[in-house]
């Protein structure tokens, strides 16, 4: 393990410590309250926000990824090969829209709290999968696949045997950037009343704060860095099944 | 329309324009049962007695006159029949863009019919059928443009015109009783207002960016030391949620307004514009760093040995060499930050920094649609025209030819 992964086991046992007894913490915030304001969010457990924070990025990611996975297979079969250009002109369009607009234009459809949060980040969490799963199935030379058909695979078998293993490093990479925009951008959901942790953030702004807004941003660009690490560790572990020498290309 | 510099290279398999199967173009058949479900299934337009009441929604047929609602239906069928049946992309573009031609003002004709006249509290807005017909007819569009493959100056051109009707339409007075119209007449004043202040963070930020990250980017690309760290601290940067980073950037401006009388005097606050632009301005710095470096670092080694030879100073190599070289790639890291500011922009709301957020956040609060539509829609065109501008500049500067 180098420096960096030591590195985020301190920042792991610090972030466990913090959730699970902030109380022990309060000092450090003490000095940005003003008034003898509570120095640790009081509304609610941090720890439970935390986990439903996850659980609604997690959530959200997930359908995107099985979604954005399935289309780009899609448009990169010869039946689908025609919507491919008009494919790719949307993902650019969609990707203009700001993350607020689509949250708050779901609210009037589908009322408030955790839905349209969902509904935000599945939409906004589907470009950068889709887009990596796209560049990654047509990154596969020709020539590879050649040699499978060569080798008597069908279309099904060369997908799963050969184009899909050799693409997933760069459908991982598309994956841990959607899960990582979405955990900030889930903070945003709590405007509409969504639980997570930007609740801590939003509450600091409203009564003027600081420690708050300190302790709910922390806590996420915390869980950020981790996260980014962990599947990190993922894509190379996939690489490296790879072979190395091909996976520093894609990478 | 939009189609980046890296699509440029294109993809190992054959492109678009395969003729699958029969006569019948699949996205048109697509297009045509959103067109039918739209006109027949679902609403067009929701009637509300005041701004704040839930509705009751009317179909084609209740929401125009009958002359109107018949031709609409013609219209809009023979528009689908052309999607599914004819193949030339121009023809396809021309029947997409009249069916939006008539759309817009159909929208604008139902509002003015079903307004009783007089009354000012009424509000007709889009609904579903509304928005499912125009993404289906959208959609066409798209198509259309990618498969004509624009270049830069017909795309800008393109956009040109889409807001020159754009403007029209709203000039005419068409769309007068349409609710989100309506939303606006109350606070045109507040409107453009925020309007300007968003575009004030969002460039404000940008040209600060350009400032600091661009002398930043090549002085990484002269040093590699350098270049490690500040990309590190940068990506943390970005994986500060947006309102968390506003709002801890209260803390050192409060405290720098509160002992500095200069930073006071400069309009520097603890909440407001400042700490906004800062924080738009952090965000901003990776791209315009990164892509710099990248831009520098991947001039060929030979361009860079033949412009030594030549008996040019490293100074000039830089500047007469590896800058123009290096432009479309700065370009494009411009691009990328132009359109996510103007996003990110909306959250200032949140900590008094004005900008269209204000209505969002305003039209969360007061569950009114119109006026969340009010705030984002704007936001969406800017980033929208914003990203089409800047991809054609890109294109332009690395000389693909129209």
């Amino acid at each position: 393990m180098g420096w960096a992964g030591i590195g985020r086991l301190v920042v792991f046992a610090l972030l466990v410590a913090f959730l699970t007894m902030p109380d022990a913490f309060a000092f450090v915030f003490e000095p940005l309250t003003e008034n003898n304001a509570p120095a640790i969010y009081n509304q609610g457990s941090l720890w439970s926000l935390t986990v439903s924070h996850l659980t609604i990025v997690f959530g959200a990611g997930l359908a995107s990824t099985v979604l954005a996975v399935a289309l780009g297979i899609f448009v990169t079969r010869p039946s689908g090969l025609e919507f491919l250009p008009l494919s790719r002109s949307l993902v650019n369009i969609g990707q203009t829209f700001p993350p607020i607009a689509v949250l708050a234009v779901a609210v009037p459809l589908v009322g408030f709290g955790e839905a349209p949060t969902f509904i935000a980040l599945f939409l906004y969490g589907l470009l950068p999968i889709f887009e990596n799963t796209l560049g990654g199935l047509t990154q596969v030379p020709p020539l590879t696949l050649d040699a499978a058909r060569g080798m008597g695979m069908g279309p099904t078998r060369r997908l799963f045997s050969v184009e899909l293993p050799l693409a997933l490093p760069v459908i991982l990479a598309g994956i841990r950037l959607s899960i990582i925009i979405n955990l900030g951008t889930a903070t945003i959901g709590s405007t509409v009343a969504a639980k997570g942790l930007g609740e801590v953030i939003i509450a600091g702004l409203q009564s003027n704060n600081l420690a708050f807004v300190l302790q709910g941003g922390l806590v996420v660009a915390l869980l950020a860095v981790l996260i980014h690490g962990l599947m990190g560790g993922i894509e190379r572990f996939a690489l490296r099944r790879l072979g190395g020498e091909r996976g520093g290309a894609l990478a | 329309m939009i189609a980046p510099a890296r699509d440029r290279g294109g993809p190992i398999r054959p492109d678009g324009d395969v003729v699958v199967g029969s006569g019948v173009d699949r996205l048109g058949a697509l297009v045509a049962m959103m067109i039918g479900v739209g006109l027949l299934a679902v609403p067009l337009v929701t009637y509300r007695a005041n701004r704040i009441v839930a509705g009751d929604t009317r179909s084609v047929m209740e929401a125009l006159p009958l002359v109107g609602a018949v031709g609409l239906i013609v219209a809009l069928v023979a528009i689908a029949g052309i999607a599914v049946l004819v193949r030339q992309p121009p023809l396809r573009l021309a029947a997409a863009a009249i069916g939006m031609a008539l759309l817009f003002p159909a929208i604008g004709w139902a509002a003015s019919y079903l307004t009783p006249p007089g009354n000012t509290f009424a509000r007709v807005s889009p609904a579903a059928g509304f928005w499912l017909i125009g993404l289906a007819l959208a959609l066409l569009l798209a198509d259309c443009l990618t498969r004509l493959r624009f270049g830069p100056w017909e795309r800008l051109a393109s956009l040109a015109l889409a807001f020159a009707l754009l403007a029209v339409l709203l000039a005419s007075g068409s769309w007068n009783d349409v609710s989100l119209v309506r939303e606006y007449a109350g606070r045109a004043e507040s409107f453009w207002r925020e309007g300007r202040q968003h575009l004030f963070l969002a460039l404000g930020s940008l040209s600060a960016a350009i400032l600091i990250g661009f002398p930043l980017g090549v002085l990484c690309h002269r040093a590699r030391i350098l270049k490690g760290a500040t990309l590190q601290v940068l990506n943390i940067i970005q994986t500060i949620p947006s309102i968390a980073l506003f709002g801890i950037l209260m803390v050192p401006l409060g405290y720098l307004a509160a002992v500095s009388p200069l930073a006071h005097a400069l309009g520097i606050r603890g909440i407001g514009a400042a700490p906004a632009l800062v924080a738009l301005f952090l965000y901003s710095l990776l791209p315009v760093v990164a892509n710099t470096v990248v831009g520098l670092d991947q001039v060929a080694a030979p361009v860079v040995d033949a412009a030594r030879g030549m008996g040019l100073s490293r100074r000039q190599q830089l500047f007469q060499v590896k800058l123009p070289l290096a432009f479309p790639i700065i370009l494009t890291g411009i691009r990328i930050v132009l359109v996510q500011n103007l996003g990110l922009a909306t959250v200032a709301a949140l900590i008094g920094g004005g900008g269209l957020g204000t209505f969002i956040f305003q039209g969360i609060g007061q569950t009114a649609m119109d006026l969340v539509l009010l705030g984002a829609i704007p936001i969406v065109a800017m980033a929208f025209a914003a990203a089409v501008v800047l991809d054609a500049v890109v294109d332009l500067a690395s000389g693909v030819r129209p």
